[in-house]
């Protein structure tokens, strides 16, 4: 150890010491920062080894080590698997319901909470609309049973407008269930995916909102040239983050509202992972292991794709 | 020419007024929305279990009744489930804000040798997750916390998301102060604890807010690693499994209803009153913290994700 620093030390120019000493002088912020990495080795690294196990025929009993290779079988398995696929339709599709419901929304009410020039009201719609954001997804489901219920709030506003006849089992039809949680996923988290644009929109000049009225532009033809141009940056920043997330299309309202009726449309490649991997009468850890692998390369492939292009296009890019 | 020069300001006063009634308009109904599911389901914890089978429940409870909330608090399980969810918060919360807020002022520090490669480390996180099963695998068979308490607080000591909105704020606070610290003869460490963390109060705030409701809210870490044990329940989990026992009846109303009438006219509650209230009381937590902590999270959260 002092050998080789003073060897660097040697080689570097005389007033600056070598690496490792300097380095042994920051124990101090080593200290603050080493058990920190070394945590983060363990959890979020450690498990990648794991990944192993779908080329196995893995059994806890037998362990990494003696386990069996089975090459890419559980891959084979998965993609003649109905129920897998079905779950990375589902997945995809309600992704892509939540990332333009989602975003359309956010966007929306951000450009109206900017056009509010009360700062009081403006503030408790604020705080009323990121409220359901802090709520948990069992919470959220429990008041969306009480809600979409046959006998619930939705049903008698329906039948009271003249809509239906019969109330609609909201819960129990697969059709609707994509739609459900894009609506209870606006509902949540609309206010707070507003606070971000929000932000953005606060820094924006306000003398080019003078030159845009000086030249005649009306509200909304401010709000189109001046607001959403101010905001394109982070809009295309949150997109490519959002495309490298299409595979996470959630897991806990899935699982909270999947039932009997609707599981051809409820089960996303989290929920099929889970329940193929404790489902059975044994565990069937591998195929959960190979499923999810499979989600996550495509996620950073999915990224990295959508980095590359906002590149291309000379727009903001993540990486 | 000149009667389309006086118009046109005409026109446009007029959309001045009509616009931000508009605009008031649709956002107090957007808040009527999102306030309305919480609402009713309060009104359903505060009505009679029977008469609820019969729904048509809106705002206010038709047959007013705290029988499910005498239920509640006659069930011991709840009082044990409400003590674990608000230890593992506490606890939880503490142990995060202490280590993330310090690795945040470590790799604040540009002189520090070892914070590109950290960071890097730590950024990777974000993009790349191993998934369930070998988490589960770790945790459960690897360290052996499967079945034990500290399955609630260990995982879940990190979040980098925390560290960056952290990182970011000490970054804006003026580098003279660690500066003149140093001078003085203090090291890293008390210029973080003793001028750093002092001044990183509101930043702190938001952080202890995403922490302490994400353990609050989580429901999935009991359901996996600790189902089998009933001391370790939590509320969100309690909460989870009355989910189970009236899934049924919302999606296929027919054939519960019955069932369900017929158990309320045993007792004065049903699933669904009972189920409401818990819902209730595991919410008012968050409820009653949350709107004193706004203006903190609502800049921490700019911060963050501007430099995420």
């Amino acid at each position: 150890m002092t050998a080789r620093s003073i060897s660097n030390g040697a080689t570097a120019s005389v007033k600056k010491p070598g690496k490792l000493t300097r380095l042994g002088r920051q124990w101090q912020l080593m200290i603050m920062s080493v058990p920190m990495l070394l945590y983060v080795l363990l959890f979020n690294y450690a498990p990648l080894w794991g990944w192993m196990t779908a080329f196995q025929d893995y059994t806890t009993k037998k362990g990494f080590v003696n386990s069996p290779w089975v090459g890419l079988d559980n891959f084979k398995w998965l993609f003649s698997n109905n129920d897998f696929l079905l779950s990375i339709r589902n997945t995809l599709a309600m992704s892509l319901i939540n990332l333009v419901f989602g975003t359309v929304s956010a966007v929306l009410l951000a450009v109206l909470l900017n056009e509010v020039k009360n700062r009081k009201f403006k503030r408790t719609v604020q705080t009323v609309t990121y409220l359901p954001h802090f709520l948990s997804m069992v919470i959220v489901v429990s008041m969306a049973q009480n809600l979409f219920s046959s006998n619930g709030a939705i049903n008698d506003l329906l039948k009271s407008l003249g809509l239906v006849k019969e109330p609609v089992f909201f819960l129990g039809k697969g059709e609707y269930f994509w739609w459900l949680v894009g609506v209870i996923n606006v509902w949540k988290e609309v206010g707070w995916g507003t606070i971000i644009y929000i932000a953005a929109m606060t820094a924006i000049d306000p003398s080019l909102y003078e030159a845009a009225a000086i030249d005649g532009a009306g509200r909304f033809q401010r709000i189109l040239h001046v607001t959403l141009p101010g905001i394109k940056s982070t809009f295309m920043v949150l997109l490519i983050m959002n495309i490298g997330h299409l595979m996470e299309a959630g897991f806990e309202i899935q699982y909270l509202m999947r039932n009997g009726l609707v599981m051809k449309y409820s089960d996303t490649i989290d929920v099929f992972v889970m329940i193929y991997s404790f489902g059975g009468s044994r565990p069937h850890y591998a195929y959960g292991v190979a499923a999810g692998m499979f989600k996550s390369v495509v996620g950073i492939i999915l990224l990295l794709g959508a980095n590359r292009i906002a590149k291309l296009l000379d727009e903001e890019t993540l990486i | 020419m000149t009667t389309t020069a006086m118009k046109k300001p005409v026109i446009k006063k007029r959309r001045d007024i009509v616009f931000p009634i508009v605009n008031t308009c649709i956002l107090i109904i957007l808040c009527f929305m999102t306030l309305y599911p919480v609402l009713n389901t309060v009104a359903y914890s505060f009505n009679d279990g029977l008469d609820s089978v019969k729904g048509g429940i809106g705002l206010i409870p038709r047959k007013f009744s705290t029988e499910s909330y005498v239920a509640l608090i006659e069930d011991p399980a709840i009082y044990k489930a409400f003590l674990i969810s608000l230890s593992k918060t506490i606890l939880t919360t503490l142990l995060n804000l202490f280590f993330t807020g310090m690795l945040a002022y470590a790799l604040s520090r540009k002189e520090y040798m070892l914070r590109k490669f950290i960071t890097m480390v730590l950024v990777f996180t974000m993009y790349i997750n191993a998934g369930l099963i070998p988490n589960y695998l770790l945790i459960s068979k690897t360290l052996g916390l499967k079945n034990t308490y500290w399955v609630y607080i260990i995982p879940t000591m990190f979040s980098c998301f925390n560290m960056i909105v952290i990182r970011t704020y000490i970054g804006g606070l003026p580098d003279a102060l660690v500066e003149s610290a140093k001078i003085d003869g203090a090291g890293d460490l008390r210029a973080y604890f003793q001028i750093i963390l002092p001044l990183c109060l509101p930043v702190m705030a938001t952080v202890a807010l995403f922490v302490a409701v994400g353990a609050w809210n989580s429901w999935f870490d009991t359901y996996l690693y600790n189902g089998s044990k009933k001391d370790l329940y939590s509320m969100q989990y309690l909460l989870k499994m009355k989910l189970a026992t009236t899934q049924n009846q919302a999606s296929n109303a027919a054939a519960a209803s019955s069932e369900a009438l017929a158990a309320a006219q045993k007792s004065k509650t049903t699933p669904i009153t009972v189920r409401s209230a818990i819902t209730v009381v595991s919410a008012v937590p968050i409820l009653v913290v949350y709107p004193f902590l706004q203006k903190y999270f609502v800049t921490g959260m700019a911060l963050g994700s501007v430099k995420g």
